[in-house]
């Protein structure tokens, strides 16, 4: 159970299910939640290599916190550029986001 | 004894894989916003339970504390400020749905096959200081000038989204 490859598999599956999201989908809430998901695939990938090949165990743990925490800034400013979008478009679609389209 | 401890552990295992991968899925695939929200705090707290197993109890707690509690919940705001939940939905176009899902099956197929033919080699000497005291001695000598930036990044984040959600209320109404 605790192998290396089942990390590397959940991971890989959480990020392509995260990229299934953003390209399917408009609805700019349902893009954000999807990129949020391949951040934690990618987490979980760092994780891994942490525990079990990386020589000094603090290195993957602190590249994680970066990583939340630039998540978080990330989803900070997207939700209130959602928000910006919506009260000038009343609408969250992408494909209705299209002023500055040449 | 010992043997039904370690099955313990093997099916919290293969829970904590499932209820993650349950979560993903329902954080993609439902049309309500709502839904997928949901989805995404049962995904992200399995995660967190994939940090424990992985050895990081601090990762984990941090994992809950910022992305369950508050990235979740800013979404949740966000979509309460927005569109009304009741409007009709746009049903999605097949075309796009197929290629999206051929892209992605191809990128999870790649990804995995890469991942399984790689020999991968421990490093020779392996340290096992696992301790949160080591990462904040770490955060403020050798990674000082990452979490100075990363600061900065923050601030700049926080005002940016005051900015930006604060000035087009005031330019629409």
């Amino acid at each position: 159970m605790n192998t290396l490859s089942t990390y590397l598999i959940v991971a890989a599956i959480l990020f392509g299910l995260g990229l299934l999201g953003v390209l399917q989908r408009r609805n700019l809430v349902g893009m954000l939640i999807s990129i949020e998901l391949m951040l934690n695939g990618a987490n979980i990938n760092f994780m891994a290599f942490n525990r079990f090949l990386a020589p000094e165990p603090a290195v993957g743990q602190i590249v994680v916190l970066f990583v939340i925490g630039l998540a978080a800034a990330e989803a900070a400013i997207g939700l209130s550029i959602i928000l910006a979008l919506f009260r000038r478009l009343r609408s969250i679609n992408v494909e209705r986001a299209q002023q500055m389209r040449g | 004894m010992n043997f039904i401890t370690e099955a313990m552990a093997h099916a919290a295992f293969w829970i904590v894989v499932g209820l993650t991968l349950a979560g993903a899925v329902i954080a993609v695939f439902p049309r309500n916003i709502l839904y997928n929200v949901m989805g995404l705090v049962l995904a992200l707290t399995g995660i967190a339970g994939l940090y424990v197993f992985l050895g990081s109890m601090f990762l984990g707690l941090m994992q809950l504390l910022i992305y369950v509690g508050a990235v979740c919940v800013a979404i949740v705001f966000a979509v309460m400020l927005s569109r009304p939940l009741h409007l009709e939905v746009p049903k999605r176009r097949l075309p796009k749905v197929a290629m999206a899902s051929g892209a992605s099956l191809i990128f999870i197929v790649g990804i995995i096959a890469v991942s399984l033919r790689t020999a991968w080699k421990p490093a020779a000497e392996r340290g096992t200081d696992w301790s949160v005291t080591t990462i904040g001695e770490l955060l403020l000598t050798r990674y000082d000038l990452v979490f100075e930036v990363i600061s900065l990044v923050f601030l700049v984040a926080i005002l940016g989204a005051i900015v930006t959600a604060g000035f087009s209320r005031r330019l629409s109404s």
